[in-house]
């Protein structure tokens, strides 16, 4: 799993200074190791959901992955994008996800580590709002037009 | 008329959101003989009961694991036999279509939603190897190259 220090490195240092909130950090192959929250490299696909279901509050990358874990367990999630800048993905797409879909109920951006923790502060003391449920389908659009695509491989 | 035999399909992509847009379009899918295929050893939880292949990721940082890649790709493709491959991406997966194009297998490379700006890099070069490349944004879309037919949000 590709590491995201700066985020790991915020998360681990909000966890210092609030020892009285458990912090559970998924640090994926970085060489930072969370000091003072919980952590491990990498969970399976069932507990990643469980922990997420159980959360007060989800922060995590831009990743759909993570926004989509979000959205279907009715979670807030505040999200910081990885910059191709500073190494942290090959492309500036989580930048996009974040302006494109971080606009929804439930999800908020951070800017940086700075706005990261200010935002994780006003959230707890004032209450997230929760993503809108969603049916665990993609768009009955897509769906049909993918059967179609597959009914096409009869004719050849 | 006889009952038609439910069509081989190989639906595969890499982890995080690749995976999990993928299950959200498995309903279109759901009257074939599917077999899927991920990085993870535990994504087999998500499609109980279905046939579920793990392959060893790539990414621009570990190229030198392309190799390794390519084998898997073609030892899945030859033993699945596809004739149909659908696929969210990322790179392996880019070449499991490649391959399972030139085996006769029917593509369809649907691009993250994540690509709100313009097509991923593995989506542009998918447009010269799958019979369709779809995005997600209307906006991306020009005509049927790529085409837009909805979204999995």
């Amino acid at each position: 799993m590709l590491p995201f220090e700066r985020l790991v490195q915020a998360m681990d240092n909000w966890a210092a200074a609030h020892p009285d909130v458990p912090v559970t950090i998924q640090y994926g192959s970085g060489v930072y190791k969370p000091r003072h929250a919980q952590g491990f490299v990498m969970t399976t696909a069932a507990q990643y959901r469980q922990l997420v279901a159980e959360a007060q509050l989800f922060v995590a990358h831009a990743g759909m992955g993570s926004i989509i874990t979000a959205i279907e367990a009715g979670k807030p999630l505040l999200m910081l994008a990885r910059l191709q800048a500073l190494g942290e993905h090959n492309t500036d797409h989580q930048v996009w996800t974040s302006q494109s879909i971080g606009s929804r109920p439930g999800l908020y951006v951070a800017t940086d580590e700075h706005d990261l923790v200010a935002t994780i502060d006003r959230l707890l003391a004032s209450g997230a709002a929760v993503p809108a449920p969603i049916s665990p389908t993609a768009s009955p659009e897509l769906i049909g037009n993918i059967r179609k695509f597959i009914a096409g491989s009869r004719k050849h | 008329m006889p009952a038609q035999k439910p069509i081989r399909l190989l639906a595969i992509a890499s982890g995080g959101g690749h995976w999990v847009q993928l299950l959200r379009m498995r309903s279109a899918w759901d009257d074939c003989d599917v077999t899927y295929a991920s990085v993870h050893a535990s994504s087999a939880d998500d499609v109980p009961g279905k046939r579920y292949v793990n392959f060893v990721d790539v990414s621009r940082r570990s190229l030198w694991r392309v190799p390794i890649v390519v084998a898997q790709m073609l030892w899945l493709v030859l033993r699945v036999r596809p004739q149909v491959i659908v696929t969210t991406g990322a790179m392996p997966p880019l070449l499991a279509l490649v391959l399972g194009r030139l085996i006769g297998a029917r593509t369809l490379w649907i691009d993250s939603i994540a690509n709100s700006e313009r097509l991923s890099g593995s989506g542009e070069i998918a447009r010269r190897f799958a019979h369709q490349v779809i995005t997600q944004w209307p906006g991306l879309s020009h005509g049927e190259d790529p085409a837009y037919w909805g979204s999995v949000l």
